[in-house]
């Protein structure tokens, strides 16, 4: 029985090898790409012929309050980042600690600055001197507030340490990521904790730690913009100092899209290269590093 | 107490430890002389790796003392307290000794021959020249040379194991310990890790191999200790422990192990 059946599919075989093959048609596929080009043509029509002056656009894309605009954003961006990373490191660590008062005033840090609107943090800061008219060491030096806190240094402490508090959290669960042999190991070979987690953890943290916070970087690229309310000159507050005085309302904002949407493209370009660097290891991943056979005489 | 001398590595005296409500060592005792090669054996379970990651300091005991190479571990003694070391003390005392782990831990993020100068170049903060021509002295030792730019991930279980002692050797400990080194492994690859732990015991390096490999044991072994719940059952020659017990206890686990 078995091998008549056998049989019949060999005769089959040989009768279907030479046969030209005609792939599958998808034609939803089909008209839903048309469907998607018709939308887009409609949208490029209706901008073509809306009320947009193009050459306003033009002209204000390198217009020195757009371009000035745009470097305090880049700068606001990175040293916000900076110091949310800095603090997210510094928390994730102390909220790990086996010393009560560090986890402690990790959670409360962390539950203060996600738990309250950042809006509402950044008129906190900009408005410390209601507060404390001098800061410092009392005796030792001590500054105005007002002199101190202003708009610059109110977004930054309002942008990172929020960001810090966000940061902590992505940092915890990369640490927690590496498998706990690998401590373990650096300390069989000697090592202290703190050399552990710059050499060995922390490193292999990154692989985790890198794609939620490139996330961040590109929001935090965005969430500048809620500096314009305490007056911090980022580009979208310039470009609406633009628009009040020539009432290119729609002009001046789409200029700042623009330049928003070409700040975050460069940075996910950074990011991809910053994740290849640090899936080392893992399979996916750039040339080996060549330790160099200095074996001396 | 148990008698103890200066030819020996390791002291443990009445060591105890405790997980929650489980004795997972009850009042050991066990004296280790320098050059010997001490195989524990024992079922899961038995507190046979506990008391190696004692004596390297992964775990911290409940009671009693051990000491290696002659220093009191984990603590320092003034007067008649005890004072508990720093991080940088206790990681200095780790030096004596190296381990292999039954999981072999190489850095996934370092290649082979990253992995083995590691130690050397961030914690003894050697010459690079020195320690790469060290480390590849000791990849010509495990049979893996080729492999030092690769990653531990391309590596079989029997290579990274193989990697991993080379790495503890890279650090020119005194002692080795060895928890359950062949037991993660494919059964073809076994034969390989304990050939270069053959070649290390007869090279003379005093080691202390937590193992199943009862084979291994009865060939390499100076002494056999079988343990069960925490406590040190028997103790003796690798031919009076394997093969002539003299306790119920080691008699049913090695035939158990041997079924």
């Amino acid at each position: 029985m078995s091998a008549v059946t056998q049989a019949g599919i060999g005769r089959d075989l040989a009768g279907v090898a030479g046969l030209r093959i005609v792939p599958k048609r998808f034609y939803g596929r089909w008209v839903a790409a048309a469907l998607i080009l018709l939308a887009l043509a409609w949208v490029v029509k209706a901008f073509a012929q809306g009320q947009i002056a193009w050459p306003v656009v033009a002209q204000f894309f390198t217009a020195p309050a757009i371009l000035g605009g745009l470097v305090n954003t880049v700068i606001m961006t990175v040293c916000a980042m900076a110091l949310g990373i800095v603090l997210g490191v510094v928390f994730a660590i102390m909220y790990m600690s086996p010393n009560p008062v560090l986890r402690g005033s990790a959670l409360f840090y962390i539950w203060f600055f996600r738990g309250t609107p950042l809006l509402l943090q950044l008129l906190l800061w900009f408005n410390l001197a209601l507060v404390f008219p001098t800061i410092g060491i009392p005796g030792v030096m001590e500054w105005r507030t007002i002199d101190i806190i202003g708009p610059f240094m109110a977004t930054l402490l309002g942008l990172g340490m929020n960001q810090g508090a966000y940061t902590a959290e992505v940092v915890r669960s990369g640490i927690l990521s590496v498998d706990v042999g690998q401590t373990e190991a650096a300390k069989s070979i000697g090592m202290t904790r703190l050399t552990t987690l710059r050499r060995i953890v922390l490193p292999q943290a990154m692989r985790v730690i890198i794609p939620p916070v490139g996330n961040e970087v590109i929001s935090m690229v965005k969430l500048t913009s809620i500096a314009s309310v305490i007056q911090y000159s980022e580009i979208l507050r310039n470009a609406q100092t633009v628009y009040y005085a020539n009432a290119r309302v729609i002009e001046l904002l789409i200029v700042s899209a623009g330049w928003y949407l070409i700040v975050v493209t460069l940075l996910q370009i950074g990011q991809y290269f910053l994740e290849r660097f640090f899936s080392k290891g893992r399979g996916e991943r750039r040339a080996k590093p060549q330790i160099a056979e200095e074996t001396g005489a | 107490m148990i008698n103890a001398s200066d030819k020996d590595i390791v002291v443990a005296a009445n060591v105890t430890k405790q997980f929650g409500s489980l004795k997972a060592l009850n009042d050991v005792s066990l004296a280790i002389p320098f050059g010997a090669v001490q195989c524990i054996i024992g079922p899961s379970g038995s507190g046979k790796s506990t008391l190696l990651r004692c004596i390297n300091q992964l775990e911290k005991i409940d009671g009693g003392a051990i000491w290696v190479d002659g220093e009191l571990i984990g603590y320092r003694r003034v007067g008649d307290e005890l004072h508990e070391l720093s991080d940088a003390e206790i990681a200095r005392q780790r030096l004596t000794t190296g381990m292999v782990f039954q999981r072999f831990n190489l850095f996934n993020h370092m290649t082979v021959l990253q992995n083995i100068i590691e130690g050397p170049l961030t914690v003894m903060k050697r010459p690079r020249r020195e320690i790469v021509a060290e480390g590849m002295a000791l990849l010509e030792r495990v049979g893996l040379a080729e492999k030092r730019d690769s990653y531990p991930i391309e590596l079989s279980g029997g290579q990274q194991q193989r990697i991993a002692i080379a790495r503890a050797l890279a650090m020119k400990p005194k002692l080795m310990l060895f928890d359950e080194p062949t037991s993660a492994l494919d059964p073809e690859l076994v034969g390989e890790v304990l050939a270069v732990m053959r070649d290390l015991a007869a090279s003379g390096m005093t080691m202390i191999v937590v193992t199943h490999e009862l084979g291994f044991a009865r060939e390499v072994a100076s002494d056999v200790v079988f343990m069960d719940k925490g406590e040190i059952v028997e103790r003796g020659a690798p031919d009076a422990v394997l093969v002539a017990p003299q306790h119920a206890r080691t008699r049913d686990f090695i035939a158990a192990v041997l079924k």
